[in-house]
């Protein structure tokens, strides 16, 4: 049976927030008398991870994922509740634990800017204690797998924004992690960059079984690594399960564009009572639910004459833009 | 572990440093340039024989001036204000969760910087003896050796009040304005204005139970062969290192669960 590597128990996080009325009288106020109001930004979580799994966080800007992992890599401490990762508790930063894992933020590098990269590699591999030879020998496999080679050896500021997080993954992961949290980690990438980090994620998480838990704004990210999603919604989690199950309950509808051999078929078919979104000429869509598609269409096949038919899946980011926009989306 | 930590981490993190460092040579050249406050102070005292009043020779106050240009120059530490900006932008994130603490960088950084600046004090000396060549002196090599043990050991208790401060940065995020204090009695009592033996004896038996003669006077002092109490002065460097290391340990331990990795 695969073990939990993660388990969160009634987490919370609260942050002391000084606030201040606009204006000149504010000011002066807030000068001689800062008011600070704590704010609860995580709400009693509980969730539990199993190693080699692949996990998004998904939520709105301010919704407190970051803060998620923030914690979970020990970064900083939980205000109420309980964490064990791989068996430790994070905010103690012990080296075992702190060797075990290791916190990718897209917008924020850890490589030494005027160096060339290979510099900040050997020094984070001797942080993590590995020898000369091994280094060598991680360093030439990751740079295999991250598909970079020249770039090794130009100084970080002369990077593109797609070498940089290349660097930024291989000084990340040079000391081999079992626990990866990535933040944003394609923020900013063009589509190439993105396709081949992906890529390189799940065959670290395939090679390595390492467990990975990750936020993201790109649907893509969430739709080709993660089997699991978590939805947080002001510092809750409104879901956690498959991403798949969330899709179906998100969108039980789908649409089918058919192009009827005639108009007089379209007319036909748009008063058979099925649910029509619009109709133009020869060309309907109809709004179909996912459990009758197959029985629907072939009442369709066998009793109109059509030209042609096409199944849309409504886009994923419109769907889980839903759960994003609406506060109280009930899952 | 700690021969471990020392033999190959701060090694590497030297190493690198040292690298990062020479892509900022004119930067550092400037610096130990700016350094030269003694040199004024020096002018100031023999243009006006202030000397006189604490019976110090011209020759010992040159050498003394110029010994603490140098000292001043291995033992000038700016951690809380790279340790701050860090904080604020939210860099020193991946940092607090490798098992280094963060402090060995900055460490290392200070150690690299002062090699850097190495070949510039001493072209800086040079012309200092072409002006002074009555000042010229070599000290034995026991006394040279002490003078390098007592400038690091200056160094370190530089580091350690500036690392302490800079760990405020977890409560006030502002911690540099709080070294900004510090600064004027580091000015005034370290002896890089005026040697500590010409204040009012009752100001000096009260400055000597602060760290800050220790940081220029004493080592200055040692090196330019003026009249010192060595083992007293060492005792009180390595005094305070004690006194400031664990507080440092403490302080840090307290701020980090205050962190709440703003900027990332």
């Amino acid at each position: 049976m695969v073990q939990n590597i993660i388990d969160v128990r009634n987490l919370s996080k609260s942050f002391d927030i000084s606030t201040k009325e606009p204006g000149l009288k504010g000011t002066i106020k807030h000068f001689f008398r800062r008011e600070t109001k704590s704010l609860k930004v995580i709400k009693d979580i509980s969730f539990e991870i199993k190693e080699g799994e692949i996990v998004g966080f998904l939520g709105a800007n301010g919704a407190g994922k970051t803060t998620i992992l923030k914690m979970l890599c020990g970064l900083i401490y939980p205000s109420e509740g309980s964490i064990l990762v791989s068996g430790h508790l994070p905010f103690r930063r012990k080296e075992n634990f702190l060797k075990n894992i290791t916190l990718i933020m897209g917008q924020k590098q850890q490589l030494i800017w005027d160096l060339p990269p290979i510099e900040s590699f050997y020094l984070n591999a001797s942080i993590y204690d590995l020898d000369k030879i091994e280094a060598k020998k991680r360093i030439k496999k990751l740079s295999e797998m991250l598909e970079i080679d020249e770039e090794l050896f130009i100084p970080v500021r002369k990077l593109s924004l797609g070498q940089r997080m290349k660097s930024e993954l291989l000084a990340a992961l040079i000391h081999e992690p079992n626990i990866l949290f990535l933040d944003e980690p394609t923020l900013g990438l063009d589509i190439n960059a993105q396709r081949n980090l992906r890529k390189f994620l799940q065959k670290y998480n395939k090679e390595t079984n390492a467990t990975i838990c990750l936020t993201s704004h790109y649907m893509k990210d969430i739709t080709s690594l993660c089997k699991r999603v978590i939805c947080v919604q002001e510092g809750s989690i409104s879901y956690d399960g498959k991403l798949d199950l969330l899709l179906k309950k998100l969108s039980p509808v789908k649409e089918i564009l058919i192009v009827c051999r005639s108009e007089e078929d379209a007319i036909k078919l748009e008063n058979s009572g099925f649910t029509v979104k619009n109709k133009i000429k020869n060309e309907i869509t109809i709004k179909i639910e996912n459990n009758s598609i197959t029985s629907s269409l072939k009442t369709i096949l066998n009793n109109f004459d059509i030209e042609d038919l096409f199944i849309n899946e409504p886009p994923i980011d419109e769907i889980i833009g839903k759960i994003l926009i609406k506060k109280d989306y009930d899952i | 572990m700690i021969s471990n930590l020392i033999n190959r981490k701060l090694f590497t993190l030297l190493k690198v440093q040292y690298s990062n460092m020479l892509e900022y040579r004119v930067e550092i050249a400037l610096w130990a340039i700016s350094g030269i406050i003694p040199f004024f102070m020096l002018n100031i005292w023999t243009n006006n024989n202030l000397n006189e009043y604490i019976n110090i020779s011209d020759v010992m106050l040159s050498r003394y001036f110029l010994c603490a240009f140098f000292i001043r120059q291995f033992s000038v530490v700016w951690v809380v204000f790279s340790f701050e900006e860090d904080s604020l932008m939210g860099k020193v994130s991946p940092y607090l969760i490798q098992p280094l603490n963060p402090f060995f960088r900055y460490f290392a950084q200070h150690l690299a910087e002062q090699i850097t600046r190495f070949p510039f004090a001493l072209i800086i000396a040079f012309f200092f003896f072409i002006f002074n060549p009555e000042s010229i002196w070599i000290p034995n090599l026991g006394i040279l050796l002490l003078s390098i043990v007592s400038t690091f050991l200056s160094f370190l208790i530089q580091f350690l009040i500036q690392s302490i401060v800079a760990c405020l940065c977890f409560w006030t995020e502002k911690a540099s304005s709080i070294e900004r204090l510090l600064f004027i009695p580091t000015l005034f009592l370290s002896g890089l204005l005026a040697p500590v033996v010409s204040f009012p004896a009752y100001v000096k038996s009260w400055i000597y139970l602060t760290p800050f003669p220790y940081l220029i006077d004493f080592p200055a002092n040692l090196l330019s062969g003026n009249e010192t109490n060595i083992s007293g002065g060492l005792s009180m460097q390595i005094l305070w290192i004690f006194l400031l290391f664990p507080l440092f340990k403490k302080i840090w331990s307290e701020g980090t669960k205050k962190y709440t990795a703003m900027g990332s």
